[in-house]
């Protein structure tokens, strides 16, 4: 998704593009994502700026291009945070308070509000806060439909293409002369590192220190049902503390939300093992169970499937965005943990700003790539 | 919601933690066999009769799988054998199975539809299962091993008009018949596609009062007549084959090789087919179509394996020897888990009686490895000799049947290929043209096809053929819908 | 020649039990004990019994065995049953299914209760 991002505000600001992946459009995070475009679950800082701008860039493209909406299931459907009256609502009005201050709209609900919000939620739900600017899209599509804009725009696509080398100059700094992939060299003044949880490979591979790593996720797909059955993206407001949380252990909020083709997603079981593509029922259990606390009437309806996906993530839970001052020519737009589909209209803008030797719109110093430095201090 | 948990173990393990290999163990132990058809049966059978505890579980009523699958025991049927082959070979076994049962050696849980097989720890498995006629009724068992016997199920590829009413697979007919002791309604079947199931769904439909206005085989008489050459060494196979030959000719059913359904008919059911010839490769000679006017079709392109459950636990898949894939397996049966067996169609398609043969080895390696032993090779001999044989025999079936190569071109753009998600094969012909889809994975993620009910277990061979990209067993978590209070409440692997 | 009126059941010259009634919408259909719902639908002459969700389409037995979900059903108000699996009951309540087959219960009544947002 931000490598699509990337190469069409690259191609729409002119520049030759090249997109290349190893598998297809969408075969890695993005594929097994959820599609959350949240400022809910962020804090006052640089990632909500960026999430901010993302949302607007969002607004922008689908405005534009009616068709594009529809194509990426684009919804603004608002996010709706919940609390009981032991499980933190006092938090969550705190913590929508201080997001108020740095530009969220967040409205305070109360118990009775929340059922004409939300009919299907518990009945027992103390209040929550509703946060209408978190919007949805399906991920893949979106990052398809992008992909094709960005050829529309002259960007060329390389799918199956595996990038075995970042090629860089014997002098001159070592600065980026292209890569070379499986199938042959391919010579850019400039590099886009947009490999998602596998960025850092693609970094060592230029000699830079990047340590993203994998947090796994589980997210369960329920039998079509009726439309409007799940009507805002719901969560309980423990979620905002598991995203930001640096514990290595299984943390389950279930973020439960419908979707345009009548499944209702529930996701977000966050897990630092590694690769490890087993499926883990104690994950999956927490998560239905979270779901259907928050939905009662979820409880007789059926799972048909559930997947995984590893989120992308550097130490300080901020992504890598921009030019990277040890290896001149080498820009990355990486580790967005679970919100890569969200900003990935905010990176590829700043990239492509970067690219085209513009300053960003926003600061991007809290992103720096070169901030973890060397790899022994990694 | 009640949770029942059936507990087999013989005795517990004292700090047996992580604990990979399992020598050293008084008791035999207990194996789980999942799946009571001819594999499952066989292996549930062997290890029983060498002391180990068996649980049987499985989604229908009655032990025998799709091959032998019966009507309600209530119904008294008094000539059983007359839809079955090989009816002998399975009396005999189960008659040791129901002394096995009556001794308590074997304990079959019926109607039970497993969904997930975890492994708890270095400790055994757990397999969780759904029953009650909702089933949604969780039930876990324990075991020391688990025997995968999850048979087949029928792969049918897209034509236009294959989503109507009246078209079903064979195997589906089949399995209505010998269950249901029913036929589809109306008066005239067509049965057609290609594979060796096709003669018996056809005589056996004939046979039970349908009328069976052709069977339409897209393999053509060179190919057949190239399969026969190589089975001489089959003997009785070449006879079963000639004798549903003719049981059709006796019937009057008229066989058509080299020939496939190429459309059906109809607004909201089956009204007729139109049948072409092929040429040599597999497409349409021109004005050779023919409509045949039926209520039902009954078509299939061969089986598929259930590879869900060993797919979930991490077990390999590979592409058989034989032909199509199956779970991988080493001559044991054993997968590449410690504590899991594979046997049957589920390890690669080869028929009942191969699933016999393998369901055999398979027991008796369990009962021999739960103790810490090798298998006695002797004992295992036959069986082998068997196996090999008939896997030999599946090699050529393999090589003779198969679809006509250029079916994906007959497949028109407003035909639906996922019939849960109504997806055309437009759509998945623009996702690989357009939107940078490349395999199966994301064709799926930008069109829906194999997202819906089914989870693609219907729909996968057709949308890869149709987007041009390459099939395999597909990993899904789940083997069937959990509701989502069984998934919340389960306390799961604890003991 | 006997051959014309052959029946499965003759076939295998069974002896099913007494039977018993159930419902297609209403309508009073005769079962045998231990048949599906799929085998008690066709034995009524009934070969259609779901419509799709986007088409609305019409649907009954595809697979037979379970695995592709064409045949779903409600039965005794519970939406989403595969009808090649359930055995039927005396006095079961069989309802064709349009769409969803309204999974998850409340979502029409929701809308009603909500009164739009």
């Amino acid at each position: 998704m931000v490598g699509a991002a990337c190469a069409f505000y690259a191609a729409r600001a002119g520049l030759r593009t090249v997109l290349v992946d190893r598998g297809p459009v969408a075969g890695g995070t993005t594929g097994a994502g959820e599609g959350n475009l949240l400022v809910s679950d962020k804090e006052p800082g640089p990632e909500l700026e960026l999430a901010l701008l993302s949302l607007e860039l969002w607004r922008r493209l689908v405005a534009e291009d009616p068709g594009l909406r529809t194509a990426v299931e684009y919804e603004a459907k608002g996010g709706l945070v919940v609390g009981s009256e032991y499980a933190g609502l006092a938090a969550l009005e705190e913590f929508a308070a201080r997001q108020r201050a740095g530009g969220v709209a967040a409205v305070g609900v109360d118990a009775s509000e929340l059922r004409s919000l939300e009919p299907n939620l518990d009945g027992g739900l103390a209040g929550g806060v509703l946060y209408p600017q978190d919007c949805q899209v399906m991920p893949a599509l979106a990052a398809a439909h992008l992909v094709r804009e960005a050829r529309r725009a002259g960007a060329v696509l390389r799918t199956g293409e595996v990038v075995t080398a970042v090629r860089r100059a014997a002098g001159d700094g070592g600065r980026v002369l292209g890569v070379r992939t499986s199938r042959g060299d391919i010579h850019a003044p400039a590099v886009v590192n947009a490999a998602g949880t596998w960025g850092g490979e693609i970094a060592a591979l230029a000699g830079a220190h990047l340590p993203v790593l994998p947090r796994r996720g589980f997210v369960l797909v329920t039998e079509p049902l009726p439309p409007r059955t799940v009507r805002h993206k719901v969560y309980s407001a423990d979620y905002v503390a598991d995203v930001a949380s640096d514990s290595a252990a299984l943390q389950t909020s279930a973020v439960v939300e419908g979707t345009a083709a009548g499944p209702v997603l529930i996701g977000a079981s966050r897990e630092r093992v590694g690769f490890d593509r087993t499926f883990s029922l104690p994950a999956v259990r927490r998560l239905a169970a979270q779901a259907v606390g928050l939905f009662p009437v979820l409880g007789r309806v059926g799972v048909v499937r559930g997947y995984l996906g590893f989120r992308p993530y550097l130490p300080d839970h901020l992504p890598a965005i921009g030019p990277d001052a040890r290896v001149p020519g080498l820009h990355h737009a990486c580790g967005h943990e679970g919100a890569g589909i969200g900003l990935a209209t905010g990176t590829g803008h700043l990239v492509a700003q970067g690219l085209i030797g513009e300053v960003p719109e926003l600061d991007l110093a809290a992103f720096r790539p070169d901030r973890f430095g060397a790899e022994e201090s990694g | 919601m009640r949770v029942a948990r059936v507990r087999m173990r013989m005795r517990k393990p004292v700090g047996s933690e992580g604990r990979q290999e399992r020598g050293g163990r008084a008791g035999a132990g207990a194996v789980v066999v999942v799946g009571a058809g001819p594999a499952g049966v066989a292996a549930a059978v062997c290890a029983a009769d060498q002391g180990v505890r068996v649980v049987l579980v499985d989604s229908a009523v009655r032990a025998g799988g799709q091959f032998y699958r019966q009507p309600d025991a209530r119904w008294g049927a008094r000539r059983p054998q007359v839809l079955h082959h090989g009816w002998r070979t399975w009396q005999r076994l189960t008659a040791r199975l129901d002394a096995h049962l009556a001794d308590g050696q074997v304990t079959h849980l019926a109607e039970r539809h497993v969904w997930f097989v975890e492994r708890a720890g270095g400790d055994g498995f757990v397999v969780h299962a759904l029953g009650g006629s909702g089933q949604d009724r969780p039930e876990t068992v324990r075991g020391d091993a688990v025997l995968l016997a999850t048979g087949a199920y029928e792969k049918v590829l897209p034509f236009p008009g294959w989503t109507l009413p009246g078209v079903v697979t064979a195997g589906g007919a089949q399995a209505m018949l010998k269950g249901g002791l029913v036929l589809p309604p109306g008066r005239t079947v067509v049965v057609a596609g290609t594979g060796p199931l096709l003669m018996p769904v056809a005589a056996g439909l004939a046979a039970a009062g349908a009328r069976v206005g052709a069977l339409i085989e897209s393999a053509g008489p060179g190919r057949l007549a190239w399969g026969a050459a190589k089975v001489a060494g089959h003997p009785a196979k070449l006879a079963e084959g000639a004798r549903y030959a003719a049981a059709l000719v006796w019937r009057g059913v008229p066989v058509r090789t080299g020939h496939a359904v190429v459309a059906a008919h109809g607004s909201v059911r089956l009204e007729a087919v139109t049948v072409a010839a092929l040429d040599a490769e597999g497409r349409v000679r021109a004005g050779t179509g023919r409509r045949i006017a039926c209520d039902a079709l009954a078509v299939g392109h061969g089986l598929l394996p259930h590879t869900g459950l060993a797919g979930a636990l991490g077990c390999r898949i590979e592409e058989t020897a034989y032909g199509g894939w199956g779970v991988a397996v080493d001559g044991e049966q054993r997968t590449d888990l410690p504590g899991v067996w594979a046997a049957g169609e589920a390890s690669g398609v080869g028929g009942a009686e191969l699933a016999l043969a393998e369901g055999e080895i398979a027991g008796r390696s369990i009962a021999a490895r739960l103790r810490g032993r090798e298998p006695d090779r002797r004992g295992c001999a036959a069986a082998a000799g068997t196996r090999a044989g008939l896997r030999a025999f599946a090699r050529v079936i393999d090589g003779v049947y198969g679809p006509p190569a250029q079916w994906a071109e007959r497949v028109g753009d407003d035909t639906v290929v996922c019939r849960c998600e109504e997806v055309p094969a437009s759509a998945v012909r623009s996702a690989v043209a357009g939107l940078g889809a490349t395999d199966l994975r994301s064709v799926k993620l930008l069109t829906r096809a194999g997202m819906g009910w089914c989870q693609g277990r219907v729909c996968a061979p057709g949308v890869a053929g149709v987007a041009g990209c390459a099939w395999s067993p597909a990993s899904r978590v789940l083997a069937q819908p959990v509701p989502l209070a069984v998934l919340a409440r389960e306390e799961g692997a604890a003991p | 020649m006997r051959l014309r009126r052959t029946t499965p059941q003759g076939l295998v010259r069974a002896r099913p039990g007494p039977g018993f009634e159930v419902t297609l919408d209403g309508r009073p259909v005769p079962a045998l004990p231990g048949r599906t719902v799929a085998a008690v639908l066709w034995e009524a002459g009934v070969v259609a019994w779901r419509t799709t969700r986007d088409g609305g389409r019409p649907r009954g037995v595809f697979c037979g065995i379970g695995v592709c979900f064409d045949c779903l059903v409600t039965v005794n108000d519970r939406p989403n049953q595969r009808a090649c699996l359930v055995t039927v009951s005396a006095g079961d309540a069989i309802r064709t299914q349009e769409g969803v087959g309204d999974a998850g219960g409340s979502g029409a009544d929701a809308d009603a209760e909500a009164g739009g947002e």
